[in-house]
């Protein structure tokens, strides 16, 4: 397990798989905005507010994909010590606090043409509020200590305690009523959604998590270097 | 210009389209910005420490 955990194997890695995935994203974006702004229908009952989905719909699965990403890395880094785990959970959480704030802001923006208000206590709003409050909690927990390892196992346990909200986000609209529509495209039975539609979804999902990885690469970059500039001074204080 | 006007009104609902799109693209933007730049930082500030090591390393032998 440790011989993968070698920060300079990753680093050589990530560089190299850096140039793509910062390419990608922006070719996959650039796509998915064409698709999404341009060339994609209004919906027959919601319009052209529809196009706020493109944005709404991918970074809510973001926000859900880097939180459980985050709650593996830091079971991992509990259970095996692996201190890679703790720098890329570090790393992500300011990734996943973006695209769940963007996740609210779009959904409010859509919920005052379509629903008449910005904003319901329901249990889907709800839970992904809770959703950016464990992502504060997380980012501030794990910078709240002089010792950064303390920082980490404490932030690492709430983001497990944190974990249940995931399936409770992705059920709230079918255990309890509410103004939020269901899942059109995580469905059991297949995408319910044109393929006019989903295509500049997908493509737009695809964007964001390139986004995610090229971001994620850099500030783990950031933190290695962190960690070894502490080691440095740890070293020469020691003389 | 009159295509490009009914294009940005958005059948009337440009208002809540616009500054959603803006939204997402200021927060990915700044994020990566940020990001690009602590790790410049970072990385410098550990270039120069090695640096100012092998510097005193060099002095005492």
């Amino acid at each position: 397990m440790h011989r993968f955990a070698n920060p300079n194997r990753f680093l050589k890695l990530a560089n190299a798989v850096l140039p793509w995935s910062a390419g990608l994203a922006v070719l996959t974006l650039g796509a998915g905005l064409y698709l999404a702004l341009f060339s994609s229908p209004p919906d027959y009952q919601q319009g052209e507010t529809v196009r706020i989905m493109y944005i709404h719909v991918p970074s809510a699965w973001m926000a859900l994909f880097v939180y459980a990403n985050i709650a593996v890395a830091s079971a991992v880094a509990l259970i095996w010590r692996h201190p890679l785990a703790d720098l890329i959970g570090k790393a992500s959480a300011p990734i996943g606090a973006g695209f769940t704030l963007i996740c609210l802001l779009t959904g409010s923006l859509w919920g005052k043409p379509m629903w008449g208000t910005w904003w319901v206590w329901d249990a889907r709003l709800t839970s992904v509020l809770i959703l950016f409050f464990l992502y504060l909690g997380y980012i501030a927990l794990v910078n709240a200590f002089d010792d950064p390892n303390r920082g980490h196992r404490a932030a690492g346990i709430l983001a497990l305690v944190g974990a249940v909200n995931l399936p409770v986000i992705k059920f709230s609209v079918d255990w309890w009523n509410t103004l939020h529509q269901p899942a059109s495209v995580m469905r059991f039975d297949g995408p319910a959604i044109h393929p006019a539609m989903l295509w500049p979804l997908l493509l737009m999902a695809v964007g964001f998590t390139l986004f995610f990885v090229t971001v994620l690469i850099l500030r783990v970059r950031g933190e290695i270097a962190a960690a070894k500039i502490r080691n440095l001074q740890l070293s020469l204080a020691r003389g | 210009m009159e295509r490009l006007m009914d294009f940005l009104s958005m059948g009337g609902y440009g208002g809540y389209i616009w500054p959603a799109y803006l939204i997402a693209a200021a927060v990915l933007i700044a994020l990566l910005i940020a990001s690009l730049r602590s790790v410049r930082g970072q990385e410098a500030r550990l270039a120069a420490l090695r640096q100012a090591r092998m510097g005193t390393l060099e002095e005492e032998t």
